[in-house]
Order: C-alpha cells, then structure tokens, then sequence
C-alpha cells in the first residue's frame, strides 16, 4: 500500500452478503470499481449504481472498489460499502 | 389498563445484527417483535459493520412488527457508538443489556431525547426495555424501571444472571424462581411489561413449553426467543384459550347484570365475583382482542 492509498474491507461471503474491499486512491485516478456477482447480468449494472452513489456521498472520486457479491440487496451494499469507507478514512 | 400494557410482547426474537439474510427474513416468523443484536452475537471487530447494516436494514426494509436493538451497554467502547448510528434509523425500542443502575437509563434517554428533536421524530417515540443480568441489576430493578418514561418492559437475562449468582441453570429452573418474581414485582410496581429470559436449547419443545407456561403463571407478559419455531409456541402459551374467553365474557356479564339490578353480591357457577376477578376477565378480553388485531 502507497503513501496516501489507504485500504479497508467490510462484509463476508455468505449468502445475501457482499464482501467489499475500498481503495482510496491518489486525486485524479477516478473510481474503479471491479465486481464479481453470480447476478451479474440482471444487476451489476444496478450494484455498481450503489456503488458509485455511496463513493459520491461520502465525497470520494477516487477510489479502487472490489467487490464479491453474494446476491446483496441495496442496503446490504449500501452498509458494507459504508463500513468499508469509514475503516478506510480511519472512522471505523 | 393503560394502551401500553396491551401491547403485545409474547414472543421477542433476536436476530444476529450483522447477517443480512437473517435481518431481511426477520419479519416472516410472526414475532411480535423482532431484535437485532449488535451485543453479543457480534464480534468486537465488526460492531461498526453490524451497527451500520442494522441502521440500513430499519431504514429500508419494512417489517410488520415491532423493531428493537440490542444495543452494546454504554460503559463499554461500543454503546455510545451505537445509538449515534442505529437511532437516526428510528428503531422502535432500544434494549439495553446489563442494566444496573437508573443512572443508565436517564443517560440513554438523554441521548434518545436528542435523537428524536434532532432527526424530527415525535418526543417520546422511541421507547426502552432494560435487561437485568446481574444481582446488582435486581436490587436496582424498580429504580431502573422507572428511570424513564420510555421504559416499556424489564427483562431478565437468564443465562448471565445465574453465573452472576454462581449457579447454572437447571431444567425446571428453581435458580431463577426468586429472581423472576423480584424482576416482575418491580415490572408491575412501575406499570411496565416483565419478559423472560431465552430457552437456550432450539431441540427441547417440552422443556420451552413448560418454561414458557410456568412465566406466564408467573405473570410475566413474553419471553425472549432465540428461534423462529419457538415464537409460535411462545404465542399460544400467552394467547386466551377460547374456554378462557368465554369464561371472562360470561364473568363480565354477571357483573354488568348483577349492577342492573343494583345486587352487592355476583356469583357465578356458584363461585363469587369480585373485582379482580372482573379485572382478571377484562384483562383476557383485551388481550384477545390484541391478539386478533
């Protein structure tokens, strides 16, 4: 991990669960985000929206997002991606 | 009757706060109310984690049910967090494990208070049970009781209270005979409900019943459960049977009769009636009709 990348996950890989790895990374890298999901073709496009919304609420433009998902509803996604945020500023 | 004491609280059901596919069936089993625990079925690792799903799994999902949390008790690392994070949510109680002292409760109240002027909910909205797991606890009950208006209930928990008193517990459960009538004495002398302790053992159905049947002869209001199969049976142990019924309904109606006709004395079947027995009866008639809601 570099200067300034900090890194931090949340939730398991049980059913319903999504297990979520966020990297802040240095200004200007834009979001990444990398998911793995067994409903990949009827939601990942949905998962990812959460996602994004959750990185944008929290202010972060930057950031490397994987994320195994284990067929979480919105707000499963919602608070892991939370938790991970939060561990990875330093709040958790 | 005060409408509070006519909530009912049969069946309390924990749910492990930080599994997602527990917390979003919680509403199915028919509980009377569901409780997600952030305490003791969750790691110290991952509280911040279970405090958020918990908070998101309120906001979001619509259960048809009371909802409470188990919150980490205040003097630990955890409970303040707790509440900053589960009690914009607006959970419908907060349940407080180890209470010892009313001093706790005026301090979560407190908090609640801010909680509900700051996020716009209805003063007084959120309501709290307390959990008496300690002897310390007991000798406290009344006092912790009353300690605010939120509180709707105290509850024993059984498991720690009988390690606190170095014993362990047994099937027929003499060990908490006098704890449990203490908890219900100070429950019904501040007006609030009394809810028992879990039934550890999900595989003895006889064991339950006959714990679940002794509580309720000893007045307590429900029982906190730990699996969905025992929150029916919960239920029908504290639910009027149909002989009860019938029998309150004809109570009331010697009584009402008897006050036509201006007679100081009602018997029924031979047997007299007085007023707690009119009380008594109204008291399953109005449990019925909670119960038929």
């Amino acid at each position: 991990m570099s200067e300034g990348r900090r890194e931090a996950q949340a939730g398991t890989l049980e059913s319903a669960d999504i297990l979520i790895t966020v990297a802040l990374t240095e200004p200007g890298a834009g979001l990444q985000i990398d998911l793995v999901s067994p409903t990949m073709k009827q939601y990942g496009a949905m998962i990812r929206q959460v996602i994004e919304k959750v990185l944008t609420a929290n202010g972060i433009a930057d950031a490397m997002v994987h994320a195994n998902d284990k067929g979480a509803l919105d707000y499963t996604i919602e608070a892991r991606m939370q938790t991970a945020i939060d561990r990875a500023v330093g709040k958790g | 009757m005060k409408m509070e004491q006519l909530k009912l609280r049969r069946a309390m059901m924990f749910m492990p706060g930080n599994n997602p596919a527990m917390l979003q069936n919680a509403g199915i089993y028919g509980a009377d109310t569901v409780i997600f625990d952030v305490e003791d079925a969750v790691a110290v690792s991952e509280k911040d984690a279970a405090r958020q799903l918990v908070h998101n799994a309120i906001k979001r999902l619509q259960y048809p049910c009371e909802v409470a949390v188990r919150i980490n008790h205040i003097q630990t690392p955890f409970g303040l967090d707790d509440l900053k994070v589960i009690l914009p949510a607006k959970p419908d109680l907060i349940r407080l494990p180890k209470a010892e002292t009313g001093q706790d409760i005026k301090i979560i109240d407190e908090i609640i208070g801010e909680a509900e002027a700051k996020y716009g909910f209805a003063a007084g909205s959120i309501g709290m049970m307390a959990a008496i797991e300690t002897a310390k606890g007991l000798m406290h009950a009344y006092e912790i009781a009353t300690a605010s208006p939120r509180m709707v209930a105290l509850a024993i928990g059984g498991e720690d209270f009988v390690a606190d008193l170095k014993t362990s517990r047994s099937r027929e459960g003499w060990e908490l005979f006098v704890a449990r009538s203490q908890l219900l004495l100070a429950a019904r002398a501040a007006g609030i409900q009394a809810i028992d302790s879990v039934f550890a053992n999900a595989n003895d159905d006889e064991g339950f019943l006959a714990e679940t049947r002794l509580i309720k002869e000893l007045g307590f209001d429900g029982k906190s459960v730990i699996n969905p199969r025992q929150v029916r049976m919960a239920q029908e142990v504290f639910t009027p049977s149909e002989k009860e019924i019938k029998n309150a309904e004809r109570v009331l109606a010697a009584y009402k009769e008897a006050l036509e006709r201006k007679s100081g004395v009602v018997a029924l079947d031979g047997k007299m009636i007085d007023t707690p027995i009119v009380t008594r009866a109204e008291r399953v008639l109005a449990y019925a009709a909670a119960v038929r809601k």
